[in-house]
């Protein structure tokens, strides 16, 4: 085990995790302040994934692939909001795990109809395929410019919950909806601009994934999961929690993947470590969320509601 | 509700379904299809399934999307039983229920720390674990499930044969069915959808509502498993995508679809389910775009299901009725 394999491991583990945050920022502040539980989140993604490589298979640009994932998503995100989802903002947990996931099944299939049972390629843009050297490692520069743009967009959403008048409206409609609402605030269009704004958010992740990933029906499901995993483990609601959440997440799940199986070998026989090894890499983030939530029901960095 | 005519829908139409399902190994017989048994079978082990949900989902009102997890326990109880040749039923029903038990009151004890959506996610998050650990069972087919090696054996009948096992997950789903109507009035019935509807009270009372939560979970799970483990015979087959989150989802859609918290509506919501499925499937193989949509009007439209349906019928039908029960007086729940 060389430095440089855990160092460009930590990297990829860095890499999942601002992906992982793409997703649980949008979903995090859906969950923490319309109280919705969103299981159609993945789909979004999914969709952003396919829009963008429908786009550059026209095109043959990466940035308008980034552009049409982008609208989009956002077009998709407001109707569902409008048509649907905003209708149930009032209604229990069951309402809204049972609409979602009738939303999923609705986007996975028109996903097959429209695009076919085949995985569909998105390349890598030819700016970013080579390699940046990083301390010494060659590392590759697409998964590089993920980690950039995922710390541009955390950066970028700390500064419009902290610093801006929108924010403020948010974490205020988070806190006490009615009162904001009495103040003269429209929190119907705030509440669909936030939706819009989670399902954008899932579609660039969505593109960023695609050249990584393949494009395909279904994709959406693993990274959801994984992605409710961050929001529970970061606290529900705190866009913050998510942040670091998704950090702690990305990178336990990678080394745990390249590294528990040949630290098993060390200490138990070759055969049980085997079976054991993947198994428990593949769990090892569960048992993290398990352990968070048994230890602090509200999560680690909860959102402070003062 | 004192004055109930013996001719409502709401008991009708279940009985005429439980009366079907009685005549279809006949039927299968006399047109010699044995495809009815496989499909009725199969909606008959998701009823017991789905009934079993309803026991914590909607008497408890505990929202746990990882039922799915039980389902597959009992599958592979079966399977890895077999697979050391151990053909013994009640030696399969043995571990189905020990390791069900186990496995629902670790979890459960764990998750009823937390309410509200983190019970969802951490009841999704156990079945997940669940579904990854025998993904990565090589041993025994890992991602690919394992065929039954031998199947279960009890009292000199074989669950292999797909009448046997359909006659017995038969009799099995009347007794749930007659026993989840006793608990549902009984006592701990009583106390169980008295903390759904407010733990504190429940608590003020003297009653340690987390508890009669618990052990709702841990039978609910347990019934999971056999199903699971009828499931595994009649399909002679077990698979890591019984115990997938999605099967969770659809156990969940099931129950709701038919009337939560109803005695009859698990059984009418997994007829619905996999009815609509099948019959959908006839006219295009995308079937799901049209059913996504439904569950999406199911759940807009709130969750009275089926049954809540059938007793709307019932109080429109009947003179004075409606007058002397409001319908408000009765929402969230249904009677049947």
């Amino acid at each position: 085990m060389s430095l440089s394999l855990i160092l460009s491991q930590l990297l990829n583990g860095l890499q999942f995790g601002v992906l992982l945050f793409l997703l649980a920022a949008g979903l995090t502040l859906v969950f923490g302040i319309m109280s919705f539980v969103n299981l159609a989140h993945g789909s979004l993604y999914m969709l952003g994934a396919y829009f963008a490589a429908t786009a550059y298979n026209q095109t043959e640009s990466f940035t308008l692939a980034v552009l049409a994932a982008l609208a989009g998503c956002i077009v998709v995100g407001m109707a569902l909001e409008r048509l649907a989802v905003s209708r149930l903002y009032g209604r229990d947990h069951l309402d809204h795990v049972l609409a979602t996931f009738g939303m999923m099944m609705f986007f996975n299939e028109a996903a097959r109809m429209m695009w076919g049972p085949q995985p569909y390629f998105l390349p890598v843009p030819d700016m970013l395929s080579g390699t940046v050297n990083l301390l010494g490692i060659s590392y590759p520069s697409y998964r590089f410019a993920i980690i950039l743009v995922g710390l541009l967009v955390a950066v970028g959403a700390h500064l419009l919950m902290h610093k801006t008048r929108l924010g403020m409206l948010i974490r205020a409609g988070s806190v006490n909806p009615t009162m904001v609402g009495a103040l003269g605030v429209n929190i119907k269009l705030l509440n669909a601009f936030l939706f819009g704004l989670g399902a954008a958010l899932a579609g660039l992740a969505g593109v960023m994934a695609g050249p990584i990933l393949s494009v395909q029906v279904g994709m959406g499901e693993p990274v959801l999961i994984t992605t409710l995993v961050v929001i529970v483990i970061g606290g529900i609601g705190s866009v913050s929690g998510a942040f670091y959440a998704s950090l702690i997440v990305g990178i336990v799940d990678t080394m745990g993947r390249a590294f528990l199986p040949t630290l098993l070998r060390d200490m138990m026989s070759r055969e049980a470590a085997n079976a054991a090894g993947p198994a428990l890499a593949s769990m090892l983030i569960y048992i993290l969320m398990a352990v968070v939530l048994a230890l602090r029901p509200q999560g680690l960095f909860p959102a402070r509601r003062t | 509700m004192q004055k109930q005519s013996s001719l409502r829908l709401a008991t009708i139409l279940p009985a005429l379904m439980l009366l079907m399902l009685a005549v279809v190994p006949f039927a299968a017989s006399y047109f010699e299809q044995p495809f009815y048994l496989t499909f009725f079978g199969r909606i008959i082990i998701y009823a017991i399934a789905a009934t079993a949900l309803n026991l914590a989902l909607g008497y408890g009102g505990l929202v746990s999307l990882g039922h799915a997890l039980f389902m597959g326990l009992g599958s592979y109880s079966v399977a890895i039983a077999g697979f050391h040749e151990v053909d013994s039923g009640l030696m399969h029903l043995a571990i189905t229920v020990a390791v069900c038990a186990l496995v629902g009151l670790v979890t459960g004890a764990i998750s009823l720390r937390t309410s509200g959506i983190a019970f969802i996610m951490i009841t999704l998050a156990f079945g997940q674990m669940g579904y990854f650990v025998f993904v990565s069972l090589k041993q025994y087919g890992g991602d690919d499930g394992i065929s039954i090696a031998a199947t279960s054996k009890l009292f000199g009948l074989d669950l292999g044969n797909s009448i046997t096992v359909y006659v017995t997950a038969f009799v099995i789903l009347l007794a749930l069915l007659l026993w989840m109507a006793r608990l549902r009035v009984s006592p701990f019935g009583m106390v169980l959808r008295g903390a759904r509807e407010n733990a504190r009270r429940i608590n003020a009372i003297g009653l340690p509502s987390k508890r009669y939560q618990l052990l709702a979970y841990v039978m609910s799970s347990v019934l999971c498993g056999v199903a699971g483990l009828l499931l595994a015979n009649l399909n002679a087959f077990a698979s890591p995508s019984t115990m997938s989150w999605t099967v969770s989802g659809e156990l969940i859609v099931m129950v709701v679809l038919g009337g939560l918290g109803s005695v009859f509506g698990p059984l009418l919501g997994v007829l619905a389910f996999l009815g609509i499925e099948e019959i959908l499937k006839g006219y295009t193989e995308h079937w799901m775009a049209l059913f996504g949509p439904m569950i999406v009007l199911v759940a807009l439209m709130g969750k009275a299901g089926v049954v809540g349906v059938l007793e709307k019928i019932d109080h429109r039908c009947k003179p004075g009725a409606a007058a002397a029960v409001p319908p408000a007086a009765q929402t969230g729940e249904s009677a049947a």
